[in-house]
């Protein structure tokens, strides 16, 4: 029962997205292109004639292109996380009404955390789809690194709902993309390699999904070798998006069927 | 009786708060059953232990032959709910989040398609099917919501509060709809602080204060029980109802001085006008009425329905 009707709360959402959907690729597509511009024309050029035979061995924008992909999809599963669920228990409260029909918390968890990573998805693929056409790397390998980036998203999704959904206050969520999401974006390997951080910073940065995601985008696009194995890093993603989600179930269940 | 719900010492429990506390009812088939009380009585609590979305801290429930705990999934696939507040989709078009709900119940598209034509002739919204709910007003709304509860084809429909904050005009719309769905034979569930709401909607009904069942039985029934003949009230300026106690209290067995007026309970309205003015004193206003399952509330809790 509960794998059949979560896919009709993607659904739903899917029909909610069918209406912005337009103003959404827009940006998901702007976005990228900012960077590519700013970071490229501006930081990269800067950066490239610093240092001689560039970061980890290549142009700086081709460093920071699969690093950014990564940490954007974090920020869009953060968002989902966050908004989506204030929205659906706090706002409109379509989540209580979906409870109403036989969906249950579970269906309920589970489709939004699928729907908001098909989001996470699209933004991505676009992203890619950037990187390629500003000939900073191939679009087959830009394309590949849309698995991580999703893996990290998805990820997101679930820490975000599982915080969100035990606040009492909505000023907590402010300070959550000040304090957590903001820092995670900057010192995750995104921009810079985790080397250059302070040596105490440098486990909190191994334990964040984006420094494991950005290491696989990295190794996909431009070859280098993760100090990781790639399966751990998987594995450990894969262990957010589930352990977050199973922790989302009791908070939410106390909220909307009390 | 062939109950369609049964509880038996039913009992929400919030940490120490006890929302409900141990009441016992039956519905019967086709019966428009409503719960008459106060905000804070527990009525929703009960409604939405009824509905499978708020487990039962104790006692037992039986809804549809169902128990809420265990099936509560195939539950409320037969159930219809219209809900205290509206939450629909207020960006999405009434015909979108017709669709959308009834894919919640694993409905086919073109299934659901028939059925929403259906419903938007039934709630008189045909013209508004393509409209964006946030451009609807609060009556349209509500009826919105109706269709959607409707759309399943509910063995039982449970509606908290169909009416409460909507103006005159949209409530008898309602309450037309509703008491069509009756005839139809629909078993209805209804909480209500309206009395004249419960008078016409229900054919039975209870009267919840704290949690707990202090009356039932027919809305007449009831007031001929607790509330017979009819009521005078009197409104008197500001300040000097409170020295009037005694007076009022000499002119029927029957009483009861609120913060705004003072009601007096009789067999006959004119004798006691005329009461009341040989004995000198000078109401503002003078109203003479048939008493209503307020009154019936008035006297089994001493205090006012809507405060």
């Amino acid at each position: 029962m509960v794998t059949p009707l979560s896919l009709r709360v993607f659904e739903a959402e899917a029909r909610v997205y069918r209406r912005t959907w337009r103003g959404s690729v827009v940006s998901s597509f702007l976005n990228p292109v900012l960077y590519m511009f700013a970071m490229g024309v501006g930081l990269g050029s800067l950066v490239d004639a610093n240092i001689p035979g560039g970061v980890e061995g290549v142009p700086y924008l081709t460093f920071l292109a699969p690093g950014i992909l990564v940490a954007t999809a974090m920020n869009t599963g953060a968002s989902e996380g966050a908004w989506k669920v204030m929205g659906g228990v706090v706002w409109a409260k379509t989540w209580h009404a979906r409870l109403a029909s036989p969906i249950g918390i579970e269906g309920l968890v589970l489709g939004h955390i699928f729907w908001s990573a098909a989001r996470v998805f699209m933004v991505s693929v676009i992203f890619a789809a950037v990187i390629a056409a500003f000939r900073v790397a191939p679009l087959f390998e830009s394309l590949l690194a849309v698995g991580p980036a999703v893996l990290v998203g998805a990820a997101m999704v679930s820490a975000t709902t599982a915080f969100t959904v035990r606040l009492k206050e909505i000023s907590g969520l402010p300070m959550f993309f000040r304090f957590v999401v903001l820092p995670m974006f900057l010192f995750s390997g995104a921009f810079f390699p985790i080397s250059q951080l302070p040596n105490w910073l440098q486990p909190v940065a191994l334990i964040t999904p984006v420094y494991h995601g950005v290491e696989l985008a990295r190794a996909i696009v431009i070859g280098t070798s993760p100090a990781v194995a790639w399966w751990v890093s998987v594995l450990y993603l894969a262990a957010w998006i589930v352990g977050f989600g199973v922790l989302c179930v009791k908070p939410l269940r106390k909220k909307l069927t009390p | 009786m062939d109950a369609l719900i049964r509880a038996t010492g039913l009992t929400k429990k919030f940490d120490d708060l006890v929302a409900v506390d141990g009441i016992d009812f039956a519905v019967a088939e086709g019966e428009s059953f409503g719960f008459l009380g106060p905000n804070g009585a527990g009525k929703t609590s009960t409604m939405k232990m009824i509905g499978a979305t708020s487990p039962v801290s104790d006692g037992e429930l039986s809804v549809l032959g169902l128990d809420p705990t265990r099936d509560g999934p195939t539950l409320r696939s037969r159930l219809g709910v219209v809900p205290q507040e509206n939450n629909l989709d207020e960006e999405l078009s009434v015909h979108d989040n017709l669709m959308m709900y009834g894919r919640y119940f694993d409905m086919a598209r073109a299934e659901i398609r028939d059925r929403i034509a259906e419903l938007l002739d039934f709630v008189q919204l045909t013209e508004k099917k393509d409209a964006k709910i946030q451009a609807l007003s609060g009556g349209m709304k509500r009826r919105v919501v109706i269709a959607r509860g409707l759309i399943n084809e509910p063995d039982l429909f449970i509606l908290d509060e169909p009416t409460t904050g909507l103006d005159p005009q949209a409530r008898h719309v309602l309450w037309d709809r509703l008491y069509r769905l009756k005839q139809q034979g629909v078993t209805l569930i209804i909480t209500t602080h309206y009395m004249d709401e419960a008078e016409q909607l229900c054919d039975r009904l209870v009267v919840m204060d704290k949690g707990r069942i202090v009356a039932e039985g027919s809305p007449l029934a009831l007031i001929d029980e607790y509330a017979p003949g009819e009521v005078v009230e009197l409104r008197f300026p500001v300040g000097i109802l409170e020295t009037l106690n005694s007076q009022i209290e000499d002119l029927a067995p029957r009483t009861e001085v609120l913060a705004d007026r003072a009601l007096i309970y009789t067999d006959n309205a004119e004798l006691t006008i005329s009461a009341v003015t040989s004995s000198g004193l000078e109401p503002a206003t003078v109203l003479a009425r048939r008493s209503t399952l307020e009154d019936v509330f008035l006297r089994l809790t001493g205090r006012s329905l809507v405060e």
